[in-house]
């Protein structure tokens, strides 16, 4: 018997056509003429690009696509096979090795070679080396935008500077040789606007985990809340009218006092439990993962993963009146481009401000950026707001490091720690 | 420490000394030597050790806590799939190893150490600890404008520590005194590669390694007194194959893992270990602006590693390539420290390119504490051996 489908949402859907377009607009490439770039999630340019008419491809999305759909685990071993290493992150090899497997999109048709590697490094390392092999394997120039890590806990005027000198001399003028298309700072300007206004909305959304019982799932709910703003559609009407319908959903469900919607089609309303998650979720088990935190009555009420594309609701909003300042800012600002102290003051601010029963991190065994030092940042929220912290272990999309029963004792463990807790009166919270 | 005349022997014994001493007595002494003197320790590739010592102050290698030293705070901070040095670190810190260094500067390198400088705030935050980051953009107009303002802030933020202003004129001094140590440095290694029976990298490596923790000055003289010794010394040339060594410039190798090439038939003629103190190939310009004249010789001519990006993709590796030719080297062990991104994502493509140039390599991967060396051996052995019956 075949799994159920998944239940989805009006908004879902509208996405999901969103996404169907994107992917038809990178297979096409050859037949409409128009250019594509491949980018990194994490400070992508995604409103420049639309200046030039480019298509934006994001290998990071490709390689979660591929393991929603249970094909990462082959394209990691063919890449293994080919000489990557078992110890480096799982997107790289999944994209890696997707290649040698035909590079087929969700669609069903070959991703072409990109005409620019738009390499935005921001918060990750590995950004770098990624975009280096695949420059090995297209052939195809790279635009490199560096984007200083914010070590002291805040940015300069000299890393905004440096941001912007890069891309007035670097990556305008490669975006306009690799497209063809003259540079115009107005058109940027109301890609902006669309940007600010689709933040607004995403920000409200995001912010009605504060609401009991919680609206949304700020985790597995939230990778869907954060789709379009993240990816290809940042500064597009869509993405504008998709947020405005998120919106309206997420109002309704206030309205009629329901959680967020389960892939079951059921609403989460009977929250026993609400948490603040830190790190990216398992994408190769995702309903899996998911339906082990609804059963128990764990809902997620605010998460880092939802920031890693910028920090709206910490009031970043992409301005029109400073067009690439504002970019400069954007890049600077996503959360692990963040220091370690930093990460703490917010991880600690969302447990207070949301009123949750504690953090649980999930931590990705082949993403340094996110994890190197997330037992630190357990600790420190811990000490900090006096609720207890938890630690499970996943991969992003290699399905080798996803134990179901590893990290359903764990939760459990965690879920009888918090109970304990509330009985010893050592937690602020109160079951909503 | 050291002194004209003194034999290979004696200068080993004073680097060896300092190799094993994880108190760091060396530079406990010198900041006891006189009052107000502050200690900054600095963490591989790359910083700007001229700058610290423009100020005054001593820089302070840390390479980790090397296999002598158990880790058992350091694991409560970092997962067991994350490289060992961020580990032994932490353990370094936590053991009060570190309770006499005034400032740490923890340099790009990867995700790992990036984020353990922000643990450094959280856990000790009575030190100064800078996140240094050096541009990937080469163009003078950009990286090395971003990168002037970089070096002007390091510079405040060491005269605010030590409550004493930096002139140009201290940071030329310094520049002079590391582009001597360069320039010796270059001579040893030049020295190893001609004659590497006199110069074993297990010797060389500890000497290198004896220079990021103690005054420049007196390591300039144990270089020297070095090169005159080892030239003396009456050690056979064996039927050794030449070999350079790549992928190790951050968490280092236990000693024991070099010998163990070197017992297995390699010389290694090459290596990347411990980049720091010859980051930059060529002296730095003492005149002008000593802050322009680091930074343009960073983004000209600094040495091709993991952590730097090449905007040529067409030259990618090379660098190796050609340091290979360089030295005479027949084959290249490409060892990397295990869960090292950065190292192990470029390793395709650094091997692809000597594969290109004909060049043989084997890879492995290693730790800080690695204590079996069995299989090492072993590999490297079949690899001297290949290259003898085959290349």
């Amino acid at each position: 018997m075949s799994k159920p489908e998944a239940v989805k949402e009006p908004s879902m859907d509208m996405q999901k056509a969103m996404i169907a377009r994107n992917y038809e607009a990178i297979t096409s490439k050859h037949e409409t003429g128009r250019k594509v770039s491949n980018t990194f999630v994490p400070g992508n340019l995604n409103e420049l690009l639309m200046c030039f008419d480019i298509v934006n491809n994001l290998p990071e999305i490709n390689a979660i696509q591929a393991g929603m759909r249970k094909a990462s685990g082959g394209y990691i071993m063919e890449a293994e096979k080919s000489g990557h290493s078992e110890d480096v992150c799982t997107y790289v090899k999944a994209d890696i090795g997707q290649m040698s497997k035909g590079n087929i999109a969700p669609n069903g048709k070959p991703y072409p070679v990109p005409d620019v590697l738009m390499l935005s490094y921001t918060g990750c390392y590995t950004f770098m080396k990624w975009f280096e092999l695949l420059r090995e394997e297209y052939k195809c120039p790279t635009l490199m935008l560096h984007v200083p890590y914010e070590g002291d806990g805040h940015s300069t005027k000299n890393m905004r500077d440096y941001i912007v000198k890069q891309l007035k001399e670097v990556v305008i003028p490669g975006l306009e040789q690799v497209s063809g298309v003259k540079f115009d700072i107005d058109r940027l300007r109301q890609y902006l606007k669309n940007s600010a206004k689709a933040e607004d909305d995403l920000v409200w959304c995001l912010e009605q985990g504060k609401v009991k019982p919680s609206p949304i799932d700020a985790y597995f709910g939230g990778v869907y809340y954060i789709g379009p703003i993240f990816t290809a559609f940042r500064g597009t009407e869509d993405a504008v009218s998709y947020y405005e319908m998120l919106r309206k959903e997420v109002q309704g469900r206030i309205e009629n006092h329901q959680g967020p919607m389960t892939p079951e089609g059921t609403y989460f309303n009977d929250q026993k439990y609400r948490l603040i998650v830190e790190g990216p979720p398992n994408w190769t088990n995702f309903r899996e993962f998911w339906k082990m935190f609804y059963d128990e009555g764990a809902v997620v009420v605010a998460s880092s993963y939802t920031k890693v594309g910028g920090l709206y609701d910490q009031g970043f909003r992409h301005d029109p009146d400073n067009p690439l300042e504002s970019l400069a800012d954007y890049c600077l600002g996503c959360y692990t481009n963040l220091n370690l102290p930093t990460r703490v003051d917010l991880l600690a601010k969302y447990v207070e401000e949301y009123e949750a029963d504690g953090l649980l991190i999930n931590s990705i065994k082949s993403c340094n950026s996110f994890s190197a030092g997330q037992l630190m940042i357990m600790k420190e929220v811990e000490r900090r707001t006096g609720r207890p912290g938890a630690f499970i272990e996943t991969d992003l999309v290699d399905p080798r490091y996803f134990s179901a029963a590893n990290v359903k004792n764990r939760l459990e463990s965690y879920f009888q720690m918090i109970e304990q807790k509330r009985r010893g009166g050592g937690s602020k919270t109160v079951a909503a | 420490m050291s002194g004209k005349n003194k034999s290979v022997a004696d200068i080993m014994a004073v680097c060896q000394e300092m190799f094993e001493d994880l108190n760091f007595n060396y530079a406990r002494k010198w900041k006891a030597a006189k009052e107000g003197r502050k200690v900054i320790g600095f963490l591989p590739v790359y910083s700007p050790i001229e700058m610290i010592h423009a100020a005054g102050c001593l820089p302070l290698g840390i390479f980790g806590g090397g296999d002598q030293m158990e880790v058992i705070h350091g694991d409560a901070y970092y997962q067991s799939y994350i490289c060992r040095i961020p580990r032994s670190t932490i353990e370094l810190g936590v053991t009060n190893r570190l309770d006499f260094v005034d400032g740490m500067i923890f340099p790009f390198v990867c995700d790992v150490i990036r984020n353990l400088s922000g643990i450094w705030k959280l856990m000790f935050p009575n030190v100064w600890s800078k996140f240094f980051d050096t541009p990937q953009n080469y163009d003078k107009s950009i990286g090395g404008t971003y990168y002037i303002q970089e070096l002007q802030e390091l510079k405040e933020g060491l005269e605010t520590l030590t409550g004493r202003k930096i002139s140009d004129a201290d940071i030329q001094r310094s520049i002079g005194l590391y582009n001597e140590n360069r320039r010796l440095i270059r001579e040893v290694y030049a020295f190893r590669a001609k004659q590497p029976w006199l110069a074993p990298t297990s010797e060389v490596y500890v000497l290198m390694r004896a220079g990021l923790m103690m005054d420049v000055e007196e390591h300039n003289q144990m270089l020297k007194d070095y090169m005159a010794a080892a030239a003396k010394e009456d050690r056979p040339k064996r039927d050794n194959v030449r070999i350079s060594i790549y992928g190790s410039f951050c968490e280092q190798p236990p000693l024991n893992l070099i010998k163990s090439i070197e017992m297995a038939g390699c010389y290694v003629v090459d290596d990347d270990y411990s980049l720091n103190n010859r980051f930059l190939m060529v002296d730095v310009p003492t005149t002008g602006n000593p802050l322009e004249a680091l930074a343009i010789t960073y983004l000209e001519n600094s040495v091709e590693t993991s952590c730097k990006y090449v905007p040529d993709g067409k030259v990618k590796g090379q660098f190796h390539v050609d340091a290979v030719k360089a030295c005479g080297a027949e084959g290249v062990i490409y060892a990397t420290p295990s869960f090292c991104d950065p190292a192990l994502l470029d390793r395709p493509m650094v091997c692809n390119k000597l594969s290109e140039a004909g060049i043989p390599y084997i890879a492995f991967k290693y730790a800080e504490n690695s204590g079996q060396m069995q299989p090492i051996r072993e590999q490297a052995g079949t690899f001297a051996d290949s290259i003898k019956l085959w290349s």
